[in-house]
């Protein structure tokens, strides 16, 4: 049979056709041979050919909306993940991490004002080790118990009531007026330095891990989705031009509708992924790191701090390793420096005055409190004792009131820079939203167009 | 108790022939009056009767009796000077040994058997046992704190041996101490013996107790895996000999050797602990350090040294070893004898 040049004569044979390939195949042949020899037959007339290109568009679009209505529907699950689970699970190992920093800091501090523990400084020790069991509690039921963050999260469980003990015991003896009671005040620092301090930190470090895993996946282009588009949207413009070309009109309708819905789709999904990837970004590095530097920060603030009053209850007892130093007067110096390279980072980072503001305020609220310590230690080292431990735990001009201005405005930086956290990756989230429901409906609207387009044309042949 | 042994502290154990004369002369009107009350010893190395002293063995080839220091003066020098210019004393003391040198958590200041001393010097020199600057210095600190001119004196349980003597000069010896096994009054430990074995050990890094245990360990455990390096358990081996009580109390290790004097501190802050055998094992004398060739100063010392022993049981020295030391180490009678250099 030879094509017609020109489609305006084939309606005369089509009311041929339909039974031809109906009749014609033998059912000798098995359940494959039968729909490929119609197959086979179909592509012989043009009718034929109209209806298996009518078939192909429909899928192309469906598989198209399919494909992006599930790539979409995952980045947003992701972004879910990092707004509501892994964020705040890496925000909850921080929290962790701090109260049982801020918790030794505050059992030193006690420690130091002597029998009469000020109420404050006890009530400070006993909600860091509420929130801390509490944080634990919560975190272990969110996390397999044999993966590494369980195991970190067991070694916590297991050493804090160990460490609480031994702080008790250095309450205990120091309300007698022995010495012993520095002794143990220095074991439950070195627990908590040499074990549960770096557990956590293990943890909020495997917890930012799976956040920044989270990240990736949400960030992740949707190629085959955006590949499917490209060429649902080629084999739409291919039917019309084939279309165009064999009828010389310009449109079909439906096959435009199917194109138009296409191409909406394919910006929509483009545009979508593009504005939630960039607001993703911008909680990444303007919530994220920030979060993560500030956080590294607040904790070396907190061990410094413990250090520097271990100094005062050390008294020389123990030195560094080489022998030379004291030891905690070292660790001290050792944290400061890690706090103020620190806090360059975060002011770097901050990208409005609301967040650099706070972090300027605790730059120099280092450097008063490093000026400060340098005035307490020549006290301490003159023979003062009394006048140097004034200088470090008194209410006003000490190096205590410095540490306490740090740590205010690094929890005021925290607070803002988790707001911007969470506001930009709401938006990166809302930027998804609707995109899976949209792109289901708009590839069913596509299919139908693109179907009832190539009937039109196979009308023609009835 | 374990101290209920042989006969006197004070005088035995004084080597050197040129000495004796000054050494009976000084303390035989101190120790024949306790003597004769029937003290119990707490460092019975010899069994000697009053008056008589025991050879020490030479500790050093050329180093024969480190214990001897220079006769006591009055007279001002240099170092004296400069102390009496600056209207302070600055002393380098500890502030973890509890009886000897501790920081009262109550009332925050500095007590103990040492700052007594440090007191009474200041007083001598100045007037004043107030004008007095503590340094609270750390034990390997000692001798550089004094060659860096940070302190005057160090008085800080620094025991006097041949090894310091080419660093820093001496008093005479205000104490008499030595290694001692500390453990649990329940415990099967007798001593610095066999029944060590297979116990764990705890001693303070770098101290004559833990050179000793690695001279003869009687099969105890004493060395934590990474001692001397940044990865220190500080299990077995800690910073501070107050540490290895912690660790004690805890049932982290099984005894405690330290020296006595410090033990008894410890044991004075847990009446469920004890000092095991008859004796130290070891002998030491503690005395003041000053720079090297501060004579001037050491003279000085040695002549309060002479004024704190003097009076028998009412000596500044018995009262002081009373009100700090007779709870923990039980049993002193009278301060160990001064020894003279004849030269």
């Amino acid at each position: 049979m030879t094509y017609p040049p020109n489609v305006r004569t084939a309606p005369d044979h089509v009311p041929a056709q339909p039974p031809v390939p109906a009749s014609v195949p033998a059912p000798q042949g098995g359940a494959w041979s039968e729909p490929a020899a119609r197959l086979r037959a179909a592509a012989t007339t043009e009718p034929g050919r109209l209806q298996i290109i009518g078939a192909v568009l429909a899928a192309l679009v469906v598989a198209f909306g399919a494909v992006t209505a599930i790539e979409v529907s995952d980045r947003a699950a992701a972004t879910d993940d990092v707004v509501s689970r892994s964020q705040p699970l890496s925000a909850e190992a921080a929290n962790i991490y701090r109260s049982l920093a801020d918790a030794d800091t505050a059992a030193a501090s006690g420690f130091l004002a002597g029998a009469q523990e000020p109420r404050d400084v006890r009530e400070r020790y006993e909600k860091d080790i509420k929130d801390a069991s509490r944080l634990l509690v919560k975190a272990a039921s969110t996390t397999d118990a044999t993966s590494p963050s369980g195991q970190e999260i067991a070694t916590l469980n297991q050493e804090l009531p160990r460490y609480t003990g031994l702080v008790e015991r250095a309450r205990a003896n120091n309300r007698q007026g022995l010495p012993l009671g520095g002794a143990y005040l220095r074991y439950a620092n070195q627990k908590m330095s040499k074990e549960l301090l770096p557990a956590a930190e293990r943890l909020y470090t495997a917890e930012t891990g799976r956040l920044d895993q989270d990240y990736d996946s949400a960030r992740a282009w949707p190629f085959f989705s955006l590949g499917l588009g490209v060429v649902a949207l080629g084999a739409l413009f291919w039917a019309q031009r084939r279309n165009y070309r064999r009828t010389n009109r310009v449109f079909n309708h439906g096959l435009l509708a199917a194109t138009a819905a296409s191409t909406v789709l394919v910006l929509w999904l483009a545009v979508g992924h593009t504005v939630a990837r960039t607001e993703l970004q911008d909680a990444d590095v303007h919530g994220q790191q920030s979060l993560d530097v500030l956080n590294q920060a607040r904790i070396n603030s907190l061990k410094a701090r413990a250090n520097e009053l271990l100094t005062v209850v050390a008294r020389g007892a123990v030195l560094t390793a080489d022998g030379r130093n004291d030891k905690y007067e070292t660790d001290y110096t050792t944290g400061m420096k890690a706090l103020g390279d620190e806090l360059g980072t975060a002011g770097k980072l901050a990208d409005d005055s609301q967040g650099s503001g706070p972090v300027a305020n605790a730059i120099s609220g280092v450097s008063e409190w490093q000026t400060r310590h340098r005035t307490a230690r020549k006290t301490d080292d003159n023979g003062d004792y009394e006048g140097a431990l004034k200088q470090i735990i008194g209410a006003k001009d000490s190096t205590g009131e410095s540490f306490n201005r740090v740590d205010d405005a690094l929890e005021q930086a925290l607070a803002h820079e988790q707001g911007e956290f969470t506001r930009a990756a709401k938006d990166g989230r809302g930027a998804l939203g609707g995109l899976p429901v949209g792109a289901a409906a708009l590839a069913a609207l596509a299919a139908v167009a693109a179907i009832i387009g190539v009937n039109r044309r196979l009308s023609e042949y009835r | 108790m374990t101290r209920t042994g042989s006969a006197r502290a004070g005088l035995r154990g004084w080597g050197g022939v040129t000495g004796m004369a000054v050494a009976c002369a000084v303390t035989a009107s101190l120790t024949l009056l306790p003597l004769s009350h029937g003290g119990a010893d707490s460092f019975g190395v010899g069994v000697s009767g009053p008056g008589t002293a025991t050879a020490v063995p030479a500790r050093a080839d050329d180093c024969k009796d480190p214990e001897a220091s220079l006769q006591p003066s009055s007279a001002d020098g240099p170092s004296i000077a400069k102390i009496k210019a600056r209207g302070k004393l600055i002393a380098g003391v500890d502030q973890n040994s509890f009886r000897w040198g501790y920081r009262n958590p109550e009332t925050g200041r500095l007590e103990g058997f040492d700052i007594d001393l440090v007191r009474a010097i200041a007083q001598d020199i100045l007037g004043d046992p107030d004008k007095v600057i503590f340094r609270a210095i750390p034990t390997n600190q000692r001798i550089a704190a004094l060659e860096n001119d940070k302190v005057d004196v160090v008085v800080r349980t620094m025991t006097i041996n041949c090894g310091r003597l080419d660093q820093v000069s001496f008093s005479t010896a205000y104490f008499q101490a030595g290694q001692q096994v500390l453990a649990p009054k329940d415990s099967p430990i007798t001593g610095y013996d066999k029944s060590l074995a297979g116990k764990r050990v705890c001693t303070a890094e770098g101290s004559t107790a833990y050179e000793a245990l690695e001279k003869q360990s009687f099969g105890a455990v004493f060395k934590d895996e990474h001692d001397g390096t940044e990865a220190d358990e500080d299990r077995l081996t800690v910073p501070n000999q107050l540490d290895c009580l912690v660790r004690l109390q805890l049932g982290e290790v099984d005894a405690v050797v330290t020296d006595n004097a410090l033990a008894a501190g410890q044991a004075a802050q847990d009446p469920a602990v004890v000092l095991k055998g008859d004796k130290p094992f070891t002998t030491e004398y503690y005395g003041v350090a000053t720079k090297h060739g501060a004579n001037d100063l050491v003279a000085r010392v040695n002549q309060v040294l002479v004024d704190y022993r003097k009076g028998g049981a009412d000596s500044p020295w018995m009262v002081s070893y009373r009100k700090w030391l007779a709870t923990g180490l039980p049993g002193i009678t009278a301060p160990p004898a001064p020894k003279y250099r004849s030269n």
